[in-house]
């Protein structure tokens, strides 16, 4: 068989049989019982050249409206942001894409002080004292967030606002089954946590609130009088927040965050259908031992030179195994270094005026709406979404946007039914005053 | 490569230079600060760098500079499956139609995307011999507890819940002892027996009507074929349990058996592994979960369905366990798997793991005078040896490791599996060459020779790396995790 990946011909093969002592490569497979031997090839495609492979793969892409071409106002988690040319030419560089979790820090100094500039941008964007290396995504750090409160406080109860995404939610009670721990929702009242209901449900029993900061609604949750309601009941006061956001508002850290974990999508990493994104994980430094997943630190070598290596590895299911805190092993390592990337292109000014920019163009188009005669239900105060009221189905719409070139806002009925006819519009530093203007003449139109 | 202190990005910083270049702000100004609530603005700025675009590459260049990936060289690490990144997958993640499209979009704007998430499915539960498969979970360790957590549900679904063990070999990896407790398990070992393989009258000796599922990696950690698969599923069956299937080693078996053949109930991949995905340093990666017929009901929510030529979400899906990840899974990861399940074809994956398992073995036989070889038997994709008799001479195998840096080669997996005393565990894969294996077993049969007769040089080793070895102690006693200015 030859095969551009498969450097293997007839003469290596006979060299390497008459080595091992066997006059075929079956010989080597005699170990498998005959009863489950798998007789012949796969019932697949067949192989594809590479040219024809590329064409009928792009063909496929085609299909899909994509954001570069329609102008995006769909949130809800995932959003289409700037994203600084250089972030794809630094990880396309293969000794950081084609290498293994940084085992041997001999040779992966790289890829730890990487990591390590990571975990001190996330701890300077949270204003938290630690952060790990990176989660699978916002969803599932936020679940581990829950399981490492009900760990840590030995209670056996989450109280999750119902202004957390919807699917964060979801995944939340996925991991909470699997510890036997109890989730509660709190309504909401005004597009933000019912703080009255909160204060009902949170007892002895709570490990752990968690909210969403901007909320799923955009609106901008008020962290002081949750703080105070989590940690009268010594509850733990964990923040799912959006980083980007943290450039314009005053960090989960300052209002006594005890976890602070999200999604670092905003910041250089495709929306690519859902994943992979990048969650981040960072708590107060008496969390420091419960943290899942990898955590690289400084230390030195013989001669007193700086390195850095994989620590407090003990937490670790490769070392603790089933005491580990945490089953994690792959995380998210390259996207971890995209948004690193973009962080560090971005810089101490770039993230401000960018999420200043989120701020302004959205509250440009709230306006906009408002003038054309739509109800924003929620008036509190907002980062880059804001809930729109429509007359008439957002589905329906959003197909018609489509043939306008653009690409509308999230249905909220289909996770809510209070809140049928009513679409979550984002509007990033992405969209232009014309496209924002396009979407509320066309939405006009629709609903007229 | 000098071996001077890499300057942090913080310590290249300097106020007043920037990187970026914003879209225009072309609405009206406004007072931010007027739209917030009093005390959300932020007052202090995040000590983010300060740096031009130029500093930005040369930084990044010199830190790539001082990493190994497989480009830059033999990378045999054991049950990693370190091999070749086609470059075509990343060109085709990159497609605006993969790369830049929305999860929550109208399906109809997304049927490409589903198509070929469907078509991978097929792919998947072809080469698995499983009934349907699930994209939704991240990684490895992810899919191992999506599926623990639909045994969990299958078994409560029968009233069963008295079921609470999960039984996993010593030699089995991390993440499934973990992954068993997260998802409510407690975990019960079963031993190997002289052979490497699992204990048949020990298995007999710990399942029962409290076991949930057996997991089992096939070939095991050691690389050896479990020949009693059809026992070990008859027991673990007979009593009632479920056999789960730790796709971490699937490159060893490709067209050669089927987990759904071999009796299992479940399995992960790790298509980041046997399919190319690349490491990416660590992740991000991709663990589908494929079943057979009675799991599933219970598959994570939303299960992709075909109609026609439509493809569809399906959220009613009464016993579903729940959702375990945001949106459908690592799509990007999910699309360089396909293209690299369609570059191969059926003939190229055969070819891949015939060639695997040759150089494996080939690599064993060149290496076996020279080290212990615990379990001399036709081994698959990988083989451990054990270096007991160099421990004799006060060399260990970390030593050794860390000598195989100066010749240019990532070391293998050490200490791993448990069950080897100073273990190291080799997996060459199919894409590395004859001369590539040669010239390292070539090395390591020079550092067997250089502990007997120079040991210090493998003792202090490394030696031509950026830093030696460094202070593990001291960075978990004083932990420092992020950069403060002095």
């Amino acid at each position: 068989m030859k095969h551009r990946y498969l450097p293997m011909t007839e003469q290596d093969q006979k060299e390497m049989l008459d080595v091992i002592g066997i006059s075929s490569i079956d010989e080597l497979f005699s170990d498998i019982p005959e009863k489950v031997r798998f007789k012949g090839e796969y019932n697949i495609k067949p192989a594809k050249a590479e040219s024809a492979l590329l064409k009928e793969l792009a063909q496929i892409a085609e299909k899909n409206a994509d954001s570069k071409k329609h102008a995006s106002f769909l949130g809800a988690g995932v959003y289409d942001h700037f994203k600084p040319i250089i972030v794809d030419h630094v990880i396309s560089r293969s000794e950081f894409y084609t290498a293994y979790t940084p085992y041997q820090p001999e040779i992966s100094q790289g890829e730890l002080q990487a990591i390590f500039e990571f975990q001190t941008m996330i701890c300077e964007l949270t204003g938290m004292e630690l952060a790990n290396s990176s989660m699978y995504d916002g969803g599932t750090a936020l679940a581990e967030a829950g399981n490492l409160a009900a760990g840590h406080t030995r209670r056996k109860k989450l109280v999750v606002s119902e202004a957390v995404h919807p699917e964060y939610i979801d995944v939340v009670k996925m991991y909470a089954k699997g510890q036997n721990v109890a989730v509660v929702t709190v309504p909401t009242k005004d597009g933000v946590t019912d703080l009255a209901k909160l204060e009902e449900l949170v007892d002895e029993e709570t490990a752990a609130v968690l909210v969403q900061y901007p909320n799923f609604f955009g609106q901008i949750e008020d962290l002081a009088k949750v703080e105070q309601i989590t940690h009268d009941k010594k509850a733990l006061f964990v923040v799912s927040a959006n980083p980007l956001a943290l450039g314009a508002l005053t960090p989960p850290g300052k209002f006594g965050a005890d976890i602070t974990v999200g999604d670092a999508q905003p910041f250089g990493i495709a929306e690519a259908f859902g994943g992979p994104h990048c969650g981040f994980f960072a708590v107060s430094s008496k969390l420091m031992r419960k943290v899942p997943g990898r955590l690289v630190g400084e230390t030195t070598d013989e001669e007193g030179r700086r390195g850095f290596v994989l620590t407090l590895q003990a937490r670790e299911q490769h070392i603790r195994r089933d005491k580990a805190t945490s089953n994690i092993c792959s995380n998210q390592a390259l996207n971890a270094l995209a948004a690193s990337v973009a962080m560090t292109a971005l810089g101490k000014k770039g993230v401000k005026e960018m999420a200043i920019q989120n701020i302004t163009k959205t509250h440009y188009a709230k306006q906009a709406f408002e003038k054309a005669g739509f109800v924003v239900p929620f008036q509190g105060a907002h980062f880059n979404e804001i809930v729109v009221k429509v007359n008439g189905s957002v589905t329906e719409a959003n197909k018609a946007l489509l043939e306008k070139g653009i690409i509308g806002g999230f249905d909220l009925g289909r996770v809510n039914s209070d809140l049928k006819n009513h679409v979550l519009i984002a509007v990033t530093e992405q969209r232009t005053k014309e496209e924002i203007d396009a979407l509320v003449q066309e939405m006009g139109a629709l609903y007229a | 490569m000098h071996k001077d202190n890499q300057p942090l990005i913080f310590e290249i910083t300097k106020e007043g230079r920037v990187g970026y270049n914003l879209p225009e702000l072309d609405v009206p100004e406004v007072d931010v600060a007027s739209l917030l609530p009093q005390g959300v603005l932020r007052e202090e700025e995040a000590d983010l760098p300060e740096v031009s675009e130029l500093d930005i590459m040369r930084h990044y260049t010199a830190l790539s500079n001082r990493n190994h990936g497989v480009d830059t060289g033999f990378y045999p690490l054991g049950s990693c499956t370190m091999k070749y990144n086609p470059k075509i997958n990343e060109s085709v993640a990159r497609f605006p139609g993969f790369a830049n499209i929305h999860p929550l979009q109208d399906e109809s704007s997304v049927q490409g995307a589903m198509e070929l998430m469907y078509d991978l499915q097929e792919h998947l539960i072809e080469i698995t011999g499983m009934d349907e498969v699930t994209l939704q979970p991240a990684a490895g360790a992810h899919g191992e507890w999506t599926a623990l957590m639909m045994i969990r549900a299958f078994h409560e679904a029968n009233g069963d819940t008295h079921r609470t063990k999960v039984i996993v070999p010593d030699s089995a990896h991390g993440t499934n002892p973990a992954s068993a407790t997260v998802a409510g398990f407690e975990t019960i070992t079963v031993k190997s027996d002289e052979n490497g393989l699992v204990d048949l009258e020990d298995l007999r000796r710990v399942a029962g009507p409290d076991t949930a599922a057996l997991m089992l990696t096939n070939p095991n950690t050691l690389g050896l074929f479990e020949e009693s698969i059809l026992e070990l599923a008859e027991i673990i069956h007979g009593v009632g349990g479920k056999l789960y299937y730790d796709g971490a080693n699937l490159n060893a078996v490709m067209s050669k058996a089927r987990p759904g053949d071999m009796g299992f109930d479940c399995v992960h991949l790790n298509l980041h592994k046997t399919f190319t995905g690349p490491h990416g340093g660590g992740g991000p990666g991709s663990g589908p979960v494929g079943v057979k017929a009675d799991l599933i009901p219970f598959l994570p929510s939303p299960v992709l369905v075909k109609e026609d030529d439509k493809y569809t979400f399906d959220y009613n899906r009464p016993q579903t366990i729940g959702r375990v990840k945001p949106f459908y899974g690592n799509f990007g990861i999910n699309v360089r798997a396909y293209t690299y399940i369609r570059s191969m074809g059926p003939d190229g994956l055969k070819a891949v793991t015939e060639y695997a398992v040759l150089n494996a073995n080939y690599m064993m036989r060149r290496l076996e005078e020279y080290f212990d070889l615990p379990y001399n038997r036709h081994c698959k994709h990988e083989f451990v040896l054990s270096g007991r008799r160099q421990k004799k001479l006060g060399v260990r195998t970390l030593d050794m490791a860390k000598r195989l840096l100066d010749f240019g080669y990532h070391p293998p997996t050490i200490y791993f599996p448990l069950n080897v005393e100073e273990g190291m565990m080799i997996e060459p894969t199919e894409t590395e060459s004859k001369e590539t294996l040669d010239a390292f077993c070539d090395a390591m049969i020079q550092i067997a020779k250089e502990v007997e007769e120079n040991p210090e040089i493998v003792q202090n080793a490394p030696h031509t790396t950026v830093i030696n070895r460094l202070d593990e102690t001291k960075a978990a006693r004083q932990p420092v995790l992020r950069y403060k200015k002095a």
